[in-house]
């Protein structure tokens, strides 16, 4: 009975959604402000229906209705609760449908906080919202059902696949959708604005912290995939390029350059045409995102179904928005009005330069992902770009964008003087060159592209410290002069501050991880031995131990460094025997930003375990580089100015309001 | 500067760093791709020794022989040909017998295929999309294989 609820709700979420795509589109059309005011009250209750259909889903999960087809393949009564409750977004049916609960939650905020909005951009925008939405709830109710129901309900189910049995799971799908859905409001409001013809510097404002809550969600969700995927997958690797890892990296770069553009945008009414192009662009990167993650084009652990229909029909909704969007932009993009001159050396062109680089170095992305699909459709050859392109197209260019990233906030708008900014940035400099100087002496012939690493990193990370110290005149002023400009900072600026900081810490990570991890691999008895680095490990041998669906080998080792213990490690293996599947539970000992990693690969027939142990040097910084970036992000989204949403000045009412 | 010669900077930079990433991305794909062959593949093509490769097939029942040192030797079929395969590391967690298995690595003067990486895959029912179309062309395709395939990590 839920379960016929829950699809007669998305029934009526798509008939919702129907009616916001036309009459809304209609009034703005006509200035008739009655049917333009239908877009607020049917967004809001559309996403209320997505919402019955998702929680009545989640109910089928959690009650273990067997009867419900996605249930019996994807979860068993034994399985731990929080499980059932992720196991509901673990599978094609699942995903899909929270897929469009972000997409239907982010309608409904815009018609909940846009209240200072023109009305026909708001009527617009939505109706463009509810195309997508009534495009996608379509496909689901049309090939992905979530409340099928078998004939003959069986009393088990088959349990969801136990990789995804894990809290990272939890967390990482959301969070990731929140970040390519949310992209769909920015791409909303650009088809909106190209509808109209017409387009200010106000539209920025408007977009910019759309743009910016995507942007923090899709950091955390790709984030939290590269930490669920180095401690599950037992090989300790954190990145892989693996085209579904690509899917979500190509609207984040796309959506990094947005946010540049918007500013540039915003606060100088220029590259207009540019910013509403990177707009419909990240939410065409996030369609095909979902398509390649989506039809079955691509196996791997994310791709749950093969189901060629599934495959067709994404590729019809990519086809029909992107194209429809891009034609939309041939059209009516010369009709907008260009504006704001300024000289290449100038903020503006720092911030053209990293959309350039970010563009560019998407596009690589792009093509190293698509290139063996394309290939392999049209000459039937099969082939893989690896780790090894990647790295040697997106790294060179992220260098120059990474070295111009301290310069950028630096320089005035309109007109700069790029030798005053390098006077300014000569601490950095000197930091970077101690920095490499020291690492040299401290590494002692280990690879020589780690100080540079290790310069570039310190050079982004006291670039952005410059910043701070020139805007509160740090070291030149008394310390309450100091203390007062600081406070009287927007937060926009220590957004960016921050923000750049941390990207500074995530390339300091990715350099000690990648050139001075360690690795061993052994095959030990009990009572044996084997050390990386300072550790020594005495492996003191495996005790079985039950677990709710799941039997499991415990591994004990003991860890000393320079003979003294400092920790026990117990990594497992676990065996779900209704999937007939084992998994590697790694077990990782913290030290400082640096972590030891070990992993039990199968038993040896003679009583040998082969083990697989890595030092990872100052790997966490990557996680926490990523975690000060959204930090930063926050603290620009909380900035006053963001959140009014009109070019005059703040009205208390909206100024009240939360965070949007 | 004029307005023209700015945009002409810009453009510029735009058409430089185009370029340059266009020069790397060619660069990348003719050094850093790798094919992937079946054993039949790589008996007709004659894949010169020390090519990069992927081979992908079924690990052929009995043919998995443990060394010391975590050594180890099997070899890898699409049920026409058949490769020896050496590896020396730690098995992916689903590594067994009678299984699809995708190898990296090269062939030697001997037509030994040392593999340094060996890929897993993600459940019982997996089976790598190119070992599957693989098998189709050789015929070697059963049934079983079909309905795993087909439910793909379900």
């Amino acid at each position: 009975m839920i379960a016929e609820l829950g699809h007669y709700a998305l029934v009526l979420a798509l008939g919702l959604a129907l009616v916001q795509a036309a009459v809304p589109f209609w009034g703005a059309r006509n200035r008739d402000p009655v049917l333009m005011a239908v877009a607020g009250p049917t967004a809001i209750a559309q996403f209320a229906f997505v919402a019955a259909a998702f929680l009545a889903l989640a109910w089928c999960h959690v009650s273990s209705d067997f009867s419900v087809l996605t249930v019996f393949e994807n979860s068993h009564s034994a399985k731990p609760l929080i499980y059932k409750i992720t196991g509901v977004w673990g599978n094609h049916e699942g995903s899909m449908l929270l897929w469009i609960l972000m997409l239907a939650l982010f309608g409904a905020l815009v018609a909940g906080f846009g209240t200072n909005l023109p009305a026909t951009l708001k009527s617009t925008a939505l109706a463009v919202q509810a195309w997508i939405a009534a495009a996608f709830e379509l496909f689901v109710l049309a090939t992905s059902n979530p409340f099928a129901r078998l004939a003959q309900p069986p009393l088990e189910g088959r349990d969801l696949n136990p990789i995804l049995q894990d809290p990272g799971l939890a967390v990482h799908p959301p969070l990731l959708y929140l970040g390519y859905v949310g992209f769909s409001i920015t791409f909303s409001f650009a088809a909106a604005a190209l509808i109209e013809g017409r387009i200010d510097a106000a539209w920025a404002r408007w977009v910019r912290p759309w743009a910016l809550t995507a942007w923090i969600f899709l950091t955390l969700g790709i984030a939290m995939g590269s930490y669920w995927a180095y401690y599950t997958l037992g090989w300790g690797g954190w990145w892989f390029w693996d085209p579904v890892e690509n899917a979500s990296v190509l609207p984040w770069l796309a959506g990094t350059a947005l946010l540049h553009s918007a500013v540039v945008m915003e606060k100088r009414d220029a590259l207009k045409v540019w910013t509403i192009l990177l707009a419909v662009l990240t939410f065409s990167l996030s369609l095909v995102g979902t398509f390649l993650v989506r039809s079955g084009v691509l196996t791997s652990v994310h791709t749950f179904a093969n189901d060629p229909a599934r495959g067709v029909f994404i590729l019809a909704i990519l086809v029909m928005f992107i194209g429809g969007s891009f034609a939309l932009f041939a059209w009516r993009a010369p009709l907008l009005k260009q504006g704001g001159l300024f000289a290449p050396i100038s903020r503006e062109g720092a911030l053209i330069l990293n959309n350039l680089f970010l563009t560019t170095a998407c596009a690589t992305v792009f093509v190293g992902t698509l290139y063996p699909l394309a290939l392999e459709a049209l000459t039937g050859e099969k082939i893989s770009v690896g780790a090894p392109f990647f790295n040697a197209t997106f790294v060179p260019l992220f260098i120059p964008l990474l070295v111009a990233m301290s310069f950028g906030p630096l320089l005035a708008w309109k007109r700069s003087d790029l030798y005053g900014v390098a006077q300014r940035l000569l601490g950095a400099l000197a930091v970077a060159v101690i920095g490499i100087a020291a690492t040299f002496a401290v590494e002692n012939g280990g690879p020589v592209v780690a100080p540079f690493g290790v310069g570039l990193a310190l050079f982004v990370m006291t670039g952005a410290l410059t910043d701070l110290m020139e805007r509160t005149g740090l070291f030149r002023s008394s310390f309450g002069t100091v203390v007062r400009r600081a406070g009287g900072l927007p937060r926009s600026a220590w957004g960016t501050m921050i923000a750049h900081f941390g990207v500074g810490l995530t390339v300091l990570g990715i350099v000690g991880e990648t050139q001075w991890g360690a690795e061993r691999i052994a095959s030990m008895r009990p009572g044996e031995s084997v050390s990386i680095r300072h550790y020594d490990l005495t492996f003191d041998g495996v005790i079985p131990r039950p677990g709710p669906n799941y039997r499991e080998f415990v591994g004990k080792f003991t860890v000393r460094r320079g003979g003294e213990v400092i920790g026990i490690m117990q990594p497992s293996r676990r065996v779900y025997p209704v999937r007939a599947m084992t998994t590697t539970q790694s077990a990782l000992m913290t030290r400082g930003m640096s972590q030891l990693y070990l992993s039990l690969g199968d038993p040896d027939p003679d009583g040998r375990t082969v083990v697989r142990l890595y030092h990872k040097p100052l790997v966490l910084l990557i996680w926490l580089g990523a975690a000060v970036m959204v930090l930063g992000g926050a603290m620009s989204l909380s900035d006053r100015r963001l959140r009014v949403g009109a070019p005059r000045p703040a009205r208390a009412r909206a100024a009240a309001q939360p965070a949007e | 500067m004029t307005r023209r010669q700015r945009r002409l900077f810009l453009i510029g930079t735009g058409v430089g760093v185009l370029a340059i990433a266009a020069a790397l991305v060619l660069t990348a794909l003719r050094d850093s791709i790798v094919f992937f062959n079946s054993p039949t593949d790589l008996v007709q093509k004659r894949v010169e020794p020390g090519t990069r490769i992927r081979l992908g097939g079924l690990v052929k029942t009995g043919s998995v022989i443990r060394g010391g040192n975590l050594g180890v030797r099997f070899a890898v079929t699409d049920g026409n040909k058949e490769i020896a395969v050496a590896y020396t590391g730690a098995l992916p967690d689903l590594f067994r017998e009678g299984q699809g298995v995708v190898a990296e690595g090269a062939l030697d003067g001997a037509g030994l295929f040392r593999a340094d990486t060996i890929l897993a895959k993600h459940d019982e029912n997996y089976m790598p999309k190119e070992v599957a179309d693989a098998l189709k062309r050789q015929g070697h395709w059963k049934d079983g294989y079909g309905a795993a395939a087909a439910g793909s990590a379900r």
